[in-house]
């Protein structure tokens, strides 16, 4: 069959990209303080500048721990989208300074997607963000993108955190502060480092009831400062001992067993373990990022249009090893608990299973399978979470990974015995958060994508049937299937 | 030629299934693969298993159902394709389809809407009909090519991975050992299965593949209802429900791309996920409220006429090149099964392959990848 050619591949992609609806000089993601405060002074300096914030974000989502690790202990106040918006402007003066400055501000707007042309792909108009709400997505241009994008909990497995109660530090202060929505009566802070004894004190503070700190090292790990703080309370500490499992009924978390012995109770277990710098849209974006144990974990490497303030910059650094800390819990809680305990909770993966590389429950495991395990995998190489995470499914559930990435890969390393740096962090993958199909869906579509959709890449003589191949089945077949296609 | 080496270059799905039919045969296999087996198209793929136009079809619908057990681990295998037509014209064009499907003696059914509605829950009434193969069906990539590679190893065959092929020796017309950066590879014949980096090691033997590599992208949403038959598509887009539940979808305009001896640099995703998303949305409207969770892209080289090169070449005479140009992970049973034989008989026992010489390209013209319109975008 002959083909003419013309030069131009109608399904290829080129030119045929919906345009974005706006282009800024600078974007900013993240509208906390930091954000806020960058956007102000570009503001000021004449910039025109978008901020936007995905806060609040709606209920459903929070229930999936987004972007928070809220452990389903929010009150229904979460559910009013109205009081929480009024909550947002409330507890944030400086929202309306930035809008007299000329910032224009969005909340409830997600920060999906960073897109930008580089190593295999020169398609895109101009760099953008995709952008959602609650009715739809969409893309903005920009020459520059500061992304002050927070920090997010560092969620830690023991036997029962995978029921209500059990929750993040960062989650814990957001809903004490700025919505007055935390459900909770009576905490247990996991930890002692300034987290931990900063979200005691908060918690103390607001009436919520502390029943204790639970501190893995001899010692508490915060600041003199705090440590002088926490002693003016009545809190205890205890000091060398982990949480061995979380007991509780139907509402959640009732009671905390440790390590010592003793039995805490409590509605709520806050894991005040550490915080992580959230780079998701960074490496998403295949910007650089570097593993920084005294600021928390991987942050961004930073470069000319795209720049990091805030936590996810960072945390502050102190002279605290962060990464050390956490491998400590991490030791202490695989050693108190058996390897029945589930890590991955949206996919139900037990420590058993990551570590013997075992696929899900609803597939058969015939005998090679079972005799295979991360042992035999490391004799191929070196531990990859992204390849472990195809074969047991750990960190590929709707949470997209933001409660089990980082355990994965503190355990893969100790399973390994190599040092946490040396295990690669697995990608971060756009959508940063989940986003429902008919939300993301682009319902205005350029008439050249439309026109030359094809299921696969519109070559004529890939599908022909072998049988008709030179028969006047291949002519039809093309008329059928390819019309206006190199011709 | 049993208690021979053969290397095999590419730890893809067309070369790990070769390197486990050859070690079937008593063969002793070494894959080398420049970074993780599988880590390219072949486990980032629609799963498909339907590939009627090709002369492997046969083949392939007889040795699916089996792998599982063949392997000896998990490939999530499962039976039957329905296509939706959501515009009068897929109507026409999959009606169209189902016609010569019946002809060629394929098994088709047509539904009308109610009859999709039955057998695809999460479909609507906006649809034309469909169309119900009682053949083909899909599997999980990424599950099917560590089965592969494992398999190959039970059989006593080894998978060297992170170790890109650099070049070849030879002597008396015959490859004698594949190197990499660090070690020399004696052989008694190869197999090039390394996809879009065919062309440049190719050309180290003086032997020209016309293949030409792009970019194409897909989007997963989190679990739906299960779904009686899982490998629902149409609406031109390829895709399936995974056993989890998962909607895993891709099709739409592709970018071509060049790649590097030692493979693309990234395999970035683009805004084109908000184009699959409308389209899912349209196809199953009862799933359209599900988040999408992640989006990803692959890099799949492409032959001048889509269809696969599987030959071996008469100088140097122990060399099999193998590209299954973009359509390669369904029919991977079949196609190692024609390596093998290419390889240890120099022919292939249960189809006639000779469609895909590489030979056909011989008066290929230099600016073919021009002409179609399949250059970068500069």
């Amino acid at each position: 069959m002959e083909l003419n050619f013309t030069g131009t591949d109608l399904c290829a992609i080129n030119g045929t990209r919906s345009a974005p609806e706006a282009h800024y000089e600078l974007v900013v993601v993240g509208a906390g303080p930091s954000g806020v405060a960058a956007a102000i002074d570009a503001a000021k300096a004449g910039t025109k500048v978008l901020l936007v914030d995905e806060n609040p974000v709606s209920g459903a989502l929070m229930g999936n721990d987004v972007p928070l690790y809220f452990g389903g202990r929010m009150t229904a106040a979460t559910q009013n989208s109205e009081r929480m918006l009024e909550a947002i402007f409330m507890s944030m003066p400086e929202l309306e300074t930035a809008m007299e400055a000329g910032v224009e501000l969005l909340l409830g707007t997600t920060a999906w997607g960073v897109y930008r042309n580089g190593p295999g792909v020169a398609s895109l108009p101009e760099q953008v963000v995709g952008l959602a709400d609650n009715e739809r997505s969409w893309l903005v241009g920009f020459d520059h993108i500061t992304l002050a994008t927070g920090a997010r909990d560092l969620s830690f497995a023991f036997p029962g955190w995978n029921q209500p109660g059990v929750m993040g530090a960062a989650a814990l202060q957001m809903l004490l502060t700025r919505y007055d929505a935390f459900a909770g009566r009576r905490i247990l802070i996991l930890g002692s480092h300034d987290l931990a004894i900063e979200t005691a004190l908060l918690a103390h503070s607001r009436g919520v009831e502390v029943a204790g700190l639970v501190e893995v090292r001899g010692e508490p790990q915060a600041s003199p400062a705090l440590q002088a703080k926490l002693a003016e309370t009545d809190i205890a500490l205890h000091r060398g001992t982990a949480i061995t499992s979380a007991k509780g009924g139907i509402d959640g978390v009732e009671s905390a067993m440790l390590s010592n012995g003793e039995e805490v109770v409590c509605d709520t277990i806050c894991v005040a373990i550490g915080l992580v710098p959230s780079i998701e849209l960074v490496d998403a974006m295949h910007s650089g990022r570097m593993l920084d144990p005294n600021r928390g974990g991987y942050i961004p490497a930073g470069e000319a249009t795209v720049s990091a303030v805030g936590d996810c910059a960072g945390l502050a650094a102190t002279g605290f090893d962060h990464i050390a800390y956490r491998m400590e819990w991490m030791q202490a809680l695989t050693a108190n608990s058996t390897d029945d305990t589930i890590i991955c909770q949206c996919e139900e993966v037990t420590r058993a299973d990551l570590i013997g590389v075992q696929p899900p429950n609803y597939l058969a495991r015939p005998a090679p399978m079972c005799a295979r395990s991360l042992e035999t995998l490391l004799q191929d190489g070196p531990a990859n979470p992204d390849q472990i995470k195809r074969l047991t499914r750990a960190g590929m559930g709707v949470c997209q990974g933001r409660r089990c990435r980082d355990q994965v890969a503190m355990l893969l390393a100790l399973e390994a015995g190599k040092p946490f740096g040396t295990i690669p962090l697995a990608t971060h993958r756009a959508p940063v958060r989940p986003l429902p199909m008919k939300i993301m869906a682009d319902w205005n579509e350029p008439e050249a994508m439309s026109a030359a959709w094809d299921v696969w890449f519109g070559i004529p003589t890939q599908w022909v049937p072998v049988e008709d191949i030179g028969t006047q089945y291949e002519g039809e077949h093309r008329q059928m299937l390819y019309t206006g296609m190199y011709e | 030629m049993s208690g021979s080496d053969v290397v095999i270059v590419g730890g893809g799905v067309t070369g790990l299934s070769a390197g486990w039919w050859l070690a079937r045969s008593g063969v002793k296999v070494t894959v080398l693969d420049k970074f993780i087996v599988g880590w390219e198209a072949s486990g980032r793929n629609g799963g498909g298993a339907s590939h009627y136009q090709s002369p492997l079809f046969d083949e392939e619908q007889r040795l699916w159902p089996q792998m599982d057990e063949l392997l000896g681990y998990p490939t999530e295998h499962q039976k039957e394709r329905i296509i939706i037509a959501m515009t009068e014209r897929q109507w026409e064009q999959y009606r169209f389809v189902a016609e010569r499907h019946h002809r060629l003696g394929h098994p088709v059914e047509v539904l009308d809407v109610k009859q999709v509605q039955e057998a695809v829950p999460l479909a609507g009434d906006n649809c034309f009909g469909g169309v119900h193969y009682k053949f083909g069906g899909h599997a999980n990539p990424q599950r099917s090519v560590q089965a592969y590679a494992w398999a190959l190893q039970d059989l006593g065959g080894k998978i060297v991975q992170h170790s890109p092929v650099t070049g070849f020796e030879t002597a008396g017309g015959k490859v004698t050992a594949v190197k990499t950066a660090t070690t020399t590879y004696g052989c008694d014949a190869v197999v090039v299965a390394a996809g879009p980096q065919i062309p440049q090691l190719m050309a180290q033997l003086g032997i020209d593949v016309p293949l030409a590599p792009a970019r194409a992208e897909m989007i997963i949403t989190e679990p739906a209802p299960m779904m009686p038959i899982g490998g629902v598509d149409g609406h031109k887009l390829y895709g399936r429900q995974t056993m989890r539940g998962n909607l895993a979808y891709g099709g739409g305009p592709h970018e071509w791309i060049d790649v590097d001896a030692t493979g693309p640099k990234a395999r970035p995703s683009t805004p084109l996920m908000r184009n699959l998303a409308s389209r899912l949305a349209e196809l199953l409207p009862k799933a359209a409220h599900l988040n999408i969770i992640r989006s990803w892209a692959g890099v799949i080289e492409n032959s001048p006429d889509g269809r696969p090169i599987i030959d071996r070449l008469t100088s140097p005479d122990n060399v099999v090149v193998a590209s299954m140009s973009g359509v390669g992970f369904g029919l991977s049973p079949a196609s190692g099964h024609a390596i093998r034989d290419l390889v240890i008989d120099g022919a292939c026992s249960f189809a006639n392959i000779d469609m895909l010489k590489l030979s056909r390209f011989d008066n290929l013209e230099s600016d073919w990848r021009q002409k179609r319109g399949w250059m970068p975008i500069p």
